[in-house]
């Protein structure tokens, strides 16, 4: 009775939607508040990289998300071509806008950060290396949809897209790890071994760790209000161009 | 099948453009490359398997919305789908014909271009080993590439867009074991990450190429 797939249907999409957006969006706007301000004003400066590492607060949730939207994109996808649901294809699209927003903040961020810390804005380090290509994926995606005329020929080419692009992102990943050898550090944020307490060396001091807790948070929380305002947005768009064909044929 | 490829090596040596034009580019793309670094010979040797493969590449690239497109604008490739011959046999026919047509001539060829750019002579079998391995790679992804955009009026530039992040893990191993084997190192994990991406898309990319020009087609 109550089964998942009954968010299928856009009507009770759009309905869930105006309910879960204005929730969505002002937890968000709470959480990014007290984390960003808490973070940027009421933590010491690290005692080696001084106030500089104030821009983990954006770089690291919008790193995490820029990787988990295209997983996202990924399922959505899957769950159109074998279920037909118009509005799991539609998130897709509405969450690649947000992934490709997010891989630019992370570039970006990542590049004022690398400044004064590596003393260069880019170097050809892996993850680096790996973003940039996912943000490239992200480009080609967004392109392919814009490019076809056909609604559903389009959802259905990009959806085979993004499963390949899946692959050969995965692939991309290693393939520049082997590459070249990296200045980035490793995960320190979300580890195994640092939340049951094991290792606690190389992990952040939890002085940072709430702040940021707190910001990916509302990244995670202000993404899933964007993901359901864009869809909703989408089916409205299409309703109207329904009507519209509907008006000139009449 | 066989009828198949043979019809589309034929068309690719009639109609010009299709052995000589990526050669043509290859040759020019390795030409251009000393005009623009300078042509100390120690720094260009040091370059050359990384350019030549690049070269190579971009080459291929070039001569991918050939594949497809022309078969769809004389609708050939509507009697070729509705013909007993499964979808996915035809893709990867094409994608035979295309490596037949651009990707050997380059591996023939690079040799001599290595000569241009000064290639260390322990490099010329590594390269063209490394080639021979890793074109029909990219090949096969940019047939991929082109059934994607076969729809798409003007879309070779999308095209372009939408293959060459495909291309990465290729043009890494690949270039990484010809100057691995240029400079005398271990070679055995570039060939065999190379090797297994090649044989994994002849595997698996037809049968996506194959499902994205039904669709195209439907």
């Amino acid at each position: 009775m109550n089964s998942i797939w009954e968010y299928a249907n856009p009507v009770k999409f759009s309905k869930t939607a105006g309910v879960v957006v204005p929730w969505a969006s002002a937890l968000a706007g709470i959480c990014l508040f007290v984390g960003l301000v808490w973070g940027f004003f009421f933590t010491p400066d690290d005692f080696r990289q001084g106030s500089t590492v104030k821009i983990i607060y954006l770089h690291v949730p919008s790193a995490m998300m820029a990787i988990n939207i295209w997983v996202m994109m990924l399922v959505a996808s899957l769950v159109w071509l074998i279920r037909r649901h118009h509005v799991s294809v539609l998130a897709a699209k509405g969450a690649a806008t947000v992934g490709v927003v997010m891989t630019l903040i992370a570039l970006f961020t990542g590049a004022v950060w690398g400044q004064p810390m590596w003393g260069t804005w880019w170097v050809w380090d892996p993850r680096l290396t790996s973003f940039l290509i996912l943000f490239l994926f992200y480009l080609g995606y967004l392109a392919l949809w814009e490019a076809i005329d056909n609604p559903d020929t389009a959802a259905d080419l990009t959806s085979v897209l993004c499963i390949v692009g899946s692959v050969f992102a995965l692939l991309s990943r290693y393939a520049v790890n082997f590459w070249n050898q990296g200045l980035h550090q490793g995960a320190s944020v979300m580890r195994a071994g640092a939340v049951t307490g094991t290792d606690t060396e190389e992990k952040v001091s939890n002085i940072f760790f709430y702040p940021l807790l707190l910001c990916i948070f509302g990244f995670v929380l202000l993404f899933v209000a964007l993901v359901f305002l864009r869809t909703r947005t989408e089916i409205h768009k299409r309703r109207t161009s329904a009507l519209l064909a509907r008006e000139r044929l009449g | 099948m066989i009828a198949l490829l043979a019809r589309d090596l034929r068309l690719a040596v009639r109609a010009g453009g299709g052995f000589g034009l990526g050669l043509a580019f290859f040759l020019i793309v390795v030409i251009l490359v000393p005009f623009s670094v300078g042509p100390e010979s120690g720094l260009l040797s040091r370059i050359a398997p990384g350019i030549l493969w690049l070269g190579a590449l971009l080459a291929c690239l070039l001569s991918l919305d050939r594949i497809l497109a022309l078969d769809w604008e004389d609708g050939t490739l509507d009697l070729v789908a509705t013909s007993p011959l499964p979808l996915e046999g035809v893709v990867a026919i094409k994608s035979l014909a295309h490596w037949l047509t651009t990707g050997l001539p380059l591996v023939v060829a690079a040799p001599l271009f290595g000569l241009l750019l000064n290639l260390p002579v322990d490099g010329y079998l590594w390269l063209v080993f490394s080639l021979l391995i890793g074109t029909p790679a990219l090949s096969v992804v940019g047939t991929f590439g082109a059934a994607l955009t076969v729809g798409i009026k003007r879309g070779g530039l999308l095209l372009s867009l939408l293959v060459l992040p495909l291309y990465v893990p290729t043009l890494i191993f690949g270039a990484e074991l010809a100057r691995r084997g240029a400079e005398g190192q271990a070679t055995t994990t570039p060939l065999l990450m190379l090797a297994g991406i090649t044989f994994g898309v002849i595997a698996l990319l037809p049968f996506a190429s194959a499902l994205v020009l039904r669709i195209n087609l439907r």
